[in-house]
């Protein structure tokens, strides 16, 4: 009996050949990640313990990302605490704000995190990692606590759902609607504890920022890692930033799978998600008379080049609607700085949007477009949940970038063939 | 450890922004959070919780972010433990992790009723309807966990592990 590229990965930092679905695991961590909602929490608890030192500085990543540039005082004491533990810690990636960029982007950007880690972050959606062929997994605070200080994790060995895409993927469909599809389609807990393996010929034409978006969503299916096998695209993008050894694993032909789902892309439209689960998914021609007040374009889901690019291919030319609020928030300085060579920041601008230094920001109703009551979001980012972006009694829809630019020019949920 | 309390009955996929909403994430003071517990699922949680009353939900429950202040925003409120159909992942590990006592059974999840006393036995894991006089079983924790649990949560479990591993010297 085989494994698949999850259970080799925990097995190899377990120390161990073969390993179960069930068994119960210590395993060495790579990367340890925390942000300052989340890390301030983590050093509380760090704290308790009494030590003169971390396990190990390098390995340790902490972004400042969720309420930054800093919204308000108490969020200033947050990020100062972070910002304390770093320097005093001597942790070498603490990135500071100018340096920093949203976690889930900035990471794989760096280099820091490579195919064949095992990684853990005080953040669900740490599981972006798995698009590189790593094992990467959300836990809290008190589990980044313990790592900080041991260089270890339990971890339950995870059965896995295989998810083959197969088939020509049509214009303005990608990564976000492969990934809301299969959410759509098992539901928010259709993946709980479990590993998602997204394979097929699809998934292989994929580039890696479409591969991001779809690793990142596998918690909204309750999934405990989403994962992609390494390939050309991979090794393409990590040459030059991965500069510590890596390994690539590849799942066995007789490894056990819970479920193999099929899905044929080739007739898929953009998928939008509506109040209040991402499972709730319909095809944009299904969608199109929703009308909106704002549009977010950015977050860790879509917030990279690539996504900047099809909504700036849509708004090239365009003005945006009157009512309608379009803030764009990249990932990175570095997608910053290349949106702005690339003439998409004035695309964006003088379509009409606002464009935001990176920031967590609206995704989880932190700052930077706040919803007020009964008013409604159209959003690249990944969860719609009651109250996520605002007020509870607001609501949000999520989409792919091209979906939300057209959307923009509209006023209403558009579909990027329209304009 | 026995718990008597009232229930507080809610659905399914609870998830961490209805049990505390991203925008009291400033802090993780847990009295600050526990006065915004559960305010996007039912906005008089806050003020009708006493201590000891307990959570029962249906499935998946506490799905979504991986803040610990969920579970601190609970255990803040005096709730003395949740009982569910099913936990999300992130959510059940960080509840052990800090002690806040859960448990995952079914067939409570889907009898309780909202109002109901129902009194808890943490170590076996039974539930009783105070009400209905009925005994409900949850699904016991692997050993490993009741480790976690046994020593108060995980970084107490860490601490106690150190002070074996290095004999003393820190």
């Amino acid at each position: 009996m085989g494994m698949t590229i999850s259970q080799k990965i925990l097995a190899a930092h377990a120390g161990k050949d073969f390993i179960e679905a069930g068994e119960l695991l210590n395993c060495k961590l790579d990367v340890i990640l925390g942000n300052d909602v989340t890390a301030p929490v983590a050093i509380a608890e760090f704290n308790k313990l009494g030590l003169k030192q971390v396990f190990e500085q390098d390995s340790i990543v902490l972004v400042p990302d969720h309420f930054t540039p800093n919204k308000d005082i108490k969020s200033a004491e947050q990020c100062k605490i972070m910002r304390e533990f770093a320097k005093k810690y001597g942790i070498s990636n603490y990135f500071e704000i100018g340096q920093m960029g949203i976690e889930h982007c900035l990471l794989p950007e760096k280099g820091l995190v490579g195919p064949g880690d095992l990684i853990i972050g005080a953040d669900s959606h740490t599981c972006t990692y798995g698009a590189l062929g790593a094992f990467a997994t959300g836990v809290g605070s008190t589990d980044m606590a313990a790592a900080m200080a041991t260089g270890e994790a339990w971890f339950k060995v995870p059965e896995s759902i295989k998810f083959i895409y197969y088939g020509k993927t049509p214009k303005w469909v990608g990564g976000k609607d492969f990934i809301l599809h299969a959410i759509g389609d098992i539901g928010v807990d259709g993946a709980r504890y479990m590993s998602m393996e997204f394979t097929g010929e699809a998934i292989s034409a994929l580039s890696m920022d479409n591969r991001f978006s779809m690793a990142n969503m596998a918690i909204e299916a309750g999934g405990k890692n989403g994962i992609i096998a390494p390939d050309e695209t991979t090794l393409a993008y990590i040459k030059d930033r991965v500069r510590r050894p890596y390994k690539i694993y590849q799942s066995d032909n007789d490894a056990v799978y819970t479920r193999t789902i099929e899905y044929d892309v080739s007739a898929m439209e953009p998928v939008v998600a509506f109040p209040h689960l991402p499972e709730n998914t319909r095809p944009v021609s299904e969608a199109v008379n929703v009308l909106i007040d704002q549009v977010v374009i950015g977050s860790c889901t879509n917030g990279r080049i690539e996504d900047l690019e099809a909504a700036a291919s849509i708004l090239k030319g365009h003005t945006i609607h009157p009512e309608i609020r379009v803030i764009i928030l990249p990932g990175t300085q570095s997608i910053y700085l290349e949106a702005l060579r690339r003439g998409y920041v004035e695309t964006f601008v003088e379509a009409g949007a606002v464009v935001s230094t990176p920031t967590c920001g609206p995704c989880l109703g932190g700052h930077m477009g706040i919803l007020a009551k009964g008013e409604r979001a159209l959003a690249t980012t990944n969860r719609n949940f009651v109250g996520r972006m605002g007020h509870p009694e607001s609501e949000v829809y999520l989409c792919n970038p091209a979906v939300a630019a057209a959307s923009a020019i509209k006023g209403r949920i558009t579909a990027p063939w329209e304009v | 450890m026995k718990f008597i309390g009232k229930v507080y009955k809610f659905g399914s996929n609870i998830d961490t922004d209805a049990i505390i909403p991203a925008r009291y994430l400033n802090t993780f003071d847990p009295h600050e959070l526990a006065a915004h517990c559960m305010e996007d699922a039912d906005p008089d949680f806050p003020n009708k919780v006493k201590a000891g009353d307990i959570i029962v939900a249906e499935k998946n429950f506490g799905c979504g972010s991986s803040r610990e202040h969920a579970p601190i925003a609970i255990k803040g409120a005096g709730v003395s433990c949740v009982i569910a159909d099913s936990f999300a992942r992130i959510f059940y590990r960080n509840a052990i992790n800090i002690g806040l006592p859960i448990l995952e059974s079914p067939e409570a999840a889907n009898a309780i009723r909202e109002g109901d006393e129902v009194e808890v036995e943490l170590e076996n894991g039974q539930i009783r309807n105070l009400r209905t006089g009925e005994l409900y079983k949850a699904t016991p924790f692997p050993v490993f966990m009741q480790g976690i649990i046994a020593q108060g949560g995980l970084i107490e479990y860490v601490r106690e592990k150190s002070r074996q591993d290095s004999k003393g010297e820190v």
